[in-house]
């Protein structure tokens, strides 16, 4: 047992149950047979480049995009239309097989991966844009299509997606749907639950639930497309999504504050929202750690030179840049006159705004250079928000470098714990958890703001959940997907 | 001792905008497209500003030709820290190079500046040509596609200027008074400080006419008209040798 953990952890793998992978759940599961491919080939067609079974084809769906956590999937497949998806399901649940639903597979949950050897069910051909309103503003596609294909498509008829985030040019539709992702622009456009108007899925069983609507209010019932809007694949599988869309905003301003307190911070967020109210579509902060970084392994010049403590990236979206220039020269006026910001700059031009997004864009990669990285996604209320990233350094001392980012107008911390040149360990895990989770608890915080649960803390899930709701969750589940084929071992702690 | 360094900036289109073709053909469309200050310029005045710091040089003016928007521009230079900013008003007129040499010129003869850096070309028209008219004008060296400027400090009244030619790097010593234009790799423009970028809000900035200058700005020079590129149509696959001598033979290729 301790050698098989002592060997996840020398490949720089996790494995955060203890128990040995084949009884990963009380359920029982049947092994794929020939039988099982014969029929997966026949509901697909007969396309045989739709089913991939090839060892070494199948390493890089097996694996997170961190390489954190890794499956051992046998069979990928890869349908191109809803009845395809439905065959599939019905089939599964009458056979008992497991499967795993794979977008773009960019979560850093372990969600979106085997833990063992579930079949893996890749919406990546379902990619069709099938429709848009431009009065309403409302898209209609399919769960396969990339988050940057929808973006590219809406520009030139002068919409944009609501949100936006790090892993644009891979994630899917389907899977920023099933995590409910959040992102840079949660802050002016709201979350998911309220930009998704419709969505079509399909359960365990292989029925079709069309939840398709593209109408902005519709209150016949319950409101059954928020169950698969953030339950990371659990409850069905989403096969079409109608999304409203916002127009882009043409006029962009982005500028670069720095703060020597988090006190500052605060005051400013506050400024931020009354002064720049509906033009504010961003408000993301750094600690000093998160900068050293990102000069020390991006080509970036530190704009400051007292070496600021935090540094806050704030943008401005409108429509009138006259409007917009003026709401925020009387902002950075007054927040000068105050003394909450020691420095800043805005940029001038579409070069200089890309550069000061890079300071924010390249924490992670620049994290993910230097060795092992802890990660923590949490919500926190503001006063405690920098606190915990203060007590972390204290507890690790010189172990770890500890930094601190974010969506701070969102509450939302991005909790980085990084060893240097040191590989993933369970000691440091120790250290760090449930320390972290009960911190959070204690505050009545969130320990996934946007992540979501996945593989990584569906043991941790009572920290910010009570066990009577965690009691309604298992009800769900157990009624939707009552053999548990969907997405098994993942959010619930059964 | 006084060394002025005059510096010619161009309001243009955002690099990073998708441009479009108007309707007429007769230009690419402006209309509520978001407008910066030339990339090359800024590494102009940014050079500037560094010459000021290093002490050789003991004022930096901005000048841009054009309709009010430009003022915009040149406020941005004065965020940077030019000293003094300069608008030709022109109004809706469209500056050619030669007229803008010319307008340069009569500025020259006023402002009597020691140097004259701009930017290699604007991104919008591509010319490259209102540096080099400048200098034929004034009769005064030149050094284009700079990417090294020195100026030693003890010796004020030449320049060594590093220029990027097709066969490598090209040193050339020039007197001073002088014209460099500025290429990509000749410094990193910084960011201007908030202080700063209140500060030059509120900066008066010297306004002037083509009129008052006695410049005719009409040049010879008529854009007829302006289309996009052909679309690019897709390829075509062929599945065996045959086909693909038939397909070149089919473009008179072969």
């Amino acid at each position: 047992m301790l050698n098989h953990l002592s060997k996840l952890v020398s490949n720089r793998y996790i494995g955060t149950t203890i128990c040995s992978k084949r009884c990963y759940t009380t359920f029982k599961y049947n092994k794929l047979n020939d039988k099982d491919i014969e029929e997966f080939k026949s509901i697909l067609n007969n396309e045989e480049t739709l089913l991939i079974r090839d060892k070494d084809d199948l390493v890089s769906f097996n694996s997170d995009w961190m390489k954190k956590y890794k499956g051992n999937s046998q069979l990928l497949l890869k349908p191109r239309n809803t009845e395809q998806v439905s065959s599939i399901l019905r089939y599964c649940n009458e056979r008992k097989l497991a499967l795993v639903p794979q977008g773009g597979n960019t979560g850093l949950v372990g969600g979106s991966v085997p833990y063992d050897d579930e079949i893996i069910l890749s919406m990546s051909l379902m990619n069709k844009i099938n429709d848009f309103d431009p009065v309403t503003g409302v898209v209609t596609c399919e769960a396969g299509v990339i988050l940057q294909q929808l973006e590219d498509y809406l520009e030139p008829l002068g919409y944009t997606v609501p949100f936006d985030l790090g892993a644009k040019g891979s994630c899917q539709l389907g899977g920023n749907i099933s995590t409910n992702a959040g992102g840079i622009r949660l802050l002016r456009y709201g979350s998911l639950h309220g930009n998704v108007l419709g969505l079509e899925a399909v359960l365990a069983n292989g029925t079709v639930l069309n939840l398709n609507s593209t109408l902005r209010k519709d209150n016949t019932g319950y409101d059954l497309k928020q169950l698969f809007i953030g339950s990371e694949g659990t409850l069905g599988v989403i096969t079409k999504v109608s999304l409203i869309t916002p127009p882009k905003p043409t006029s962009v301003n982005v500028a670069l504050l720095a703060c020597d307190s988090f006190s500052s911070v605060k005051k400013l967020l506050i400024q931020a929202k009354t002064k720049l109210g509906d033009i504010l579509s961003a408000f993301e902060f750094m600690d000093r750690g998160c900068i050293d970084l990102v000069l020390r392994h991006q080509p970036l010049q530190e704009p400051f030179s007292e070496k600021p403590k935090f540094y806050i990236l704030l943008e401005t979206s409108g429509f009138n840049e006259t409007h917009d220039q003026e709401k925020l020269n009387e902002f950075l006026e007054y927040i000068m006159e105050q003394g909450l910001t020691v420095d800043g700059t805005v940029a001038t031009d579409s070069k200089n705004q890309s550069t000061i997004w890079k300071f924010r864009e390249t924490i992670t990669e620049s994290l993910g250079k230097e060795g092992a990285v802890y990660k923590y996604d949490l919500s926190l209320p503001i006063d405690q928000f920098y606190e915990l990233v203060e007590v972390m350094r204290l507890r690790l001392g010189s172990k770890a470098n500890v930094v601190g980012f974010g969506h701070v107008g969102d509450a939302n911390l991005h909790l980085n714990i990084s060893t240097p040149n040191q590989k993933y360990s369970k000691e440091m895990i120790n250290l760090i958890e449930p320390f972290v989770y009960e911190y959070t608890s204690k505050h009545n915080g969130s320990i996934s703001a946007e992540h979501g649960i996945g593989l990584m803390k569906k043991d941790h899930l009572h920290y910010s959940k009570t066990s009577s709701s965690i009691q309604l969750m298992k009800l769900l589940k157990n009624s939707m997907d009552p053999n548990h084929i969907l997405n098994p071992n993942k959010v619930l702690p059964f | 001792m006084s060394f002025k360094v005059l510096v010619p900036i161009k309001r243009v289109v955002d690099y990073a905008v998708k441009i479009r073709v108007k309707g007429d053909k007769s230009g690419v469309e402006t209309n509520g497209v978001k407008m910066s200050m030339n990339p090359f310029d800024e590494i102009a005045v940014e050079e500037a500003i560094r010459l000021k710091e290093k002490g050789i040089a003991t004022e930096v003016v901005a000048v841009s030709m054009g309709p009010k928007t430009c003022q915009e521009t040149i406020r941005g230079s004065i965020a940077m820290g030019a000293d003094k900013g300069i608008h030709v008003d022109g109004g809706t007129t469209d500056l050619q190079p030669l007229a803008v040499a010319k307008l340069l010129k009569k500025l020259v003869d006023k402002e009597k500046p020691n140097l004259v850096i701009l930017g290699k070309q604007a991104i919008d028209d591509d010319s490259n040509q209102t540096g080099q008219m400048l200098a034929g004008l004034l009769n005064w060296p030149q050094a284009t596609f700079a990417s090294k400027v020195d100026i030693d400090k003890s010796s004020p009244n030449s320049v060594k200027v590093t220029r990027e030619i097709d066969g490598g790097l090209e040193t050339l010593s020039m007197k001073l008074p002088a014209i460099i234009t500025c290429d990509l790799r000749l410094n990193e423009p910084r960011y201007a400080k908030l202080q700063n970028i209140m500060k030059s809000k509120k900066a008066e900035l010297q306004v002037l006419t083509p009129q008052e200058l006695g410049v005719d700005t009409n040049t010879n020079l008529k854009t007829i008209s302006v289309e996009e590129p052909p679309k690019r149509t897709g390829g075509v696959k062929v599945d065996s040798i045959d086909a693909v001598i038939t397909s070149l033979k089919k473009f008179a290729l072969i």
